[in-house]
């Protein structure tokens, strides 16, 4: 099998440098700041927990605490990019875009205005907070939205560069983040542009069976180590990155798809609406294909450590291994 | 805020009166469409549209005209009349409302139709979005004397993000923000006060650090009295509460909550029957002229 080289060389080791990538939307924030003027940061009482409080700390004047006001400020960010200004809004996914839908579809996604969505504490790995916080219905939300870009990236790195990427595209866009520091998958040299699906791990070509991983959000990781293990136990398995869930990268999906027998999608959503769905929706239509969906199965989250959840909910390494064997009948 | 002689007042009000027919027009031939609120707030869009706001009919784009929100988008059909006869687009097209290939959708898509500054129609986000143009505004220049005008409806302030919205505006201390409340008492269900009482409605405002003001929301010279006093406003945003009858102009409309979301032809028939409704409300009004009298309804 080959890993893209520029991926992180420790990518598979025990001792993998771990960052939550909501770091990375801090991060990159305050780069845009410094960029572009006319970036502006709204946010709903989560101004340390978004990480939104690095640009916060810079540029005061262009930081506005909202209160938890997130259907609010939704439209106002709306009013601000129709004067001109890149409003990015943070809250908790489940809050924004999940109390906000109406306020987001209406005000930013039909106006098309150029917001930007930042929800943070996507996913069950939310941990201990419970349902009530576990947003696992986001991308679902805002990929049937005209108009919305929808991006999970994989780590802090991708998660920064992101962010900054949508500085820069004109337009609506939504961008999910994790709470909990997840291992670093990329570098600085790996490629990002929104839209544009990346194969970070090819299969071993010697082996008969070919699975094909799709992941997209901090879950990539385990889609990573799962392919390792299957290349190791005989079964050609290969990692795509669909960090852009919307709009598909279609053509480098039906590559995807052709070159394996099966597709196994992964991620930490709800199966229904989420980027497996995309696949499956778009590759029914052009390319009839076996597709697999890891994520949760119609449930709520609960209240639990991280990984505990991650394992229950059937999206880690074994669970992945387990499904991919036996899609390909091992 | 001009002074307005009593020629200007009554040439305002004429205006006001051909815009109501239009309304009335633009409903009978779309079949669907709301009729008290756009009646009722002839008088506030003519002010605004021909005495109050600085804006090009002809260059709707212009960077430094005033912003106009309308927050609540069922009543499109009152801004869409009126930007029609203020220049922004051929009468004509008033009749193409709520049809298919429409610029006039029916509820308004700022996509669709240069000089409307927002969609609307699901209530209760035009507020916010005023705040926000009114935010970005002042980081820009705070000496701006552009001004951003909301309109919202009375049933509207049932909506949290109402509140939500002004919260901000009072912290922000936006007084280049205007808000108008079209005080007309109805709402689909019925009356204000039996669906969700509002009052104390004033107090509720002040208390959210609005200066507020009441008026009759058909009085001209009242109306542009308190747009002026408005604008004058330093450090804290201003509502006005205008006090409207729904359908007003037309008698045998005003004041029935059924009006609400019917256009002449499919209204309730106490007072006229629906064959007759459109023939006796244009009638009613070139009757009027310009000479809508200001009624005490405060």
């Amino acid at each position: 099998m080959k890993v893209q080289e520029h991926l992180n060389p420790n990518i598979f080791s025990e001792n993998v440098e771990q960052v939550p990538n909501r770091n990375g939307f801090g991060d990159g924030l305050k780069d845009a700041g410094e960029k572009y003027p006319e970036v502006v940061a709204l946010c709903a009482d989560l101004t340390e927990s978004t990480r939104i409080s690095e640009f916060a700390k810079v540029f005061p004047e262009r930081y506005f605490e909202m209160g938890i006001t997130e259907q609010s400020m939704a439209s106002v960010a709306s009013g601000m990019a129709a004067m001109g200004k890149t409003p990015f809004i943070a809250s908790y996914a489940m809050f924004s875009p999940g109390r906000n839908w109406e306020q987001i579809r209406t005000t930013i996604a039909y106006n098309n205005v150029n917001v930007k969505i930042a929800g943070a504490h996507a996913g069950v790995s939310v941990g201990p907070d419970g349902a009530t916080h576990q947003a696992i219905e986001d991308i679902a939300l805002m990929r049937v939205v005209p108009n919305m870009v929808v991006i999970s990236p994989c780590d802090v790195h991708e998660a920064k560069r992101a962010t900054v990427a949508a500085a820069e595209y004109e337009g609506p866009i939504y961008i999910r983040f994790a709470r909990e520091k997840t291992p670093v998958i990329t570098t600085l040299g790996t490629p990002f542009a929104i839209g544009k699906a990346e194969v970070y791990l090819v299969r071993d070509s010697v082996h008969e069976k070919k699975v094909g991983i799709i992941g997209s959000g901090t879950v990539l990781h385990h889609a990573m180590m799962a392919a390792k293990q299957l290349n190791e136990q005989g079964i050609g398995a290969s990692v795509m990155n669909l960090a852009t869930i919307k709009p598909l990268d279609e053509e480098a999906v039906l590559a995807f798809a052709n070159e394996h027998d099966v597709l196994v999608t992964v991620e930490e959503h709800q199966v229904a609406g989420g980027m497996g769905s995309a696949v499956a929706e778009y590759l029914s239509e052009v390319r009839p294909t076996r597709i697999v969906r890891v994520g949760v199965h119609d449930q709520f989250g609960q209240s639990g450590k991280p990984e505990e959840l991650i394992a229950y909910y059937g999206i880690d390494t074994k669970a992945i291994v387990a499904t991919a064997k036996k899609l390909v009948g091992n | 805020m001009r002074y307005l002689t009593d020629d200007e007042i009554r040439s305002l009000e004429e205006k006001a009166n051909e815009i109501r027919q239009s309304i009335i027009e633009m409903l009978v031939e779309a079949g669907s469409g709301h009729t008290a609120g756009p009646l009722g707030m002839a008088d506030v869009f003519t002010l605004l549209y021909f005495e109050v706001l600085r804006h090009r009919p002809n260059d709707p784009f212009w960077n430094d005209r005033d912003r106009l929100v309308l927050s609540s988008g069922h009543i499109c059909p009152v801004l869409y009349a009126t930007m029609a006869h203020a220049g922004y687009f051929p009468l004509e097209e008033l009749l193409t409302l709520r049809k298919f290939g429409s610029r006039l959708q029916g509820h308004p898509h700022r996509e669709m139709l240069p000089g409307l500054e927002t969609s609307s129609g699901p209530l209760g986000s035009g507020l916010s979005q005023a705040v926000g143009m009114a935010l970005a505004e002042r980081m820009e220049n705070q000496y701006s004397s552009k001004y951003f005008y909301c309109i919202t409806g009375d049933g509207e302030l049932n909506e949290g993000q109402i509140w939500e919205a002004m919260l901000l505006a009072g912290k922000e201390k936006l007084h280049n923000l205007i808000v108008i409340v079209d005080r007309n008492g109805i709402q689909i269900d019925g009356y204000t006060k039996d669906v969700m009482p509002l009052e104390p409605l004033r107090e509720k405002f002040e208390s959210f650090n609005f200066d507020v003001q009441e008026v009759d929301g058909h009085n001209m010279r009242a109306l542009n009295d308190a747009v002026g006093k408005a604008q004058a406003v330093y450090g804290q945003p201003s509502i006005i509460i205008a006090h409207t009858i729904p359908a007003k102009g037309v008698d045998v409309f005003e004041r029935d909550f059924r009006w609400h979301g019917n256009p002449p032809g499919k209204g309730p028939e106490d007072r006229v029957s629906k064959d007759q409704q459109e023939e006796v409300a244009l009638k009613k009004l070139r009757s009027l002229g310009g000479a809508i009298v200001p009624s005490d309804n405060i």
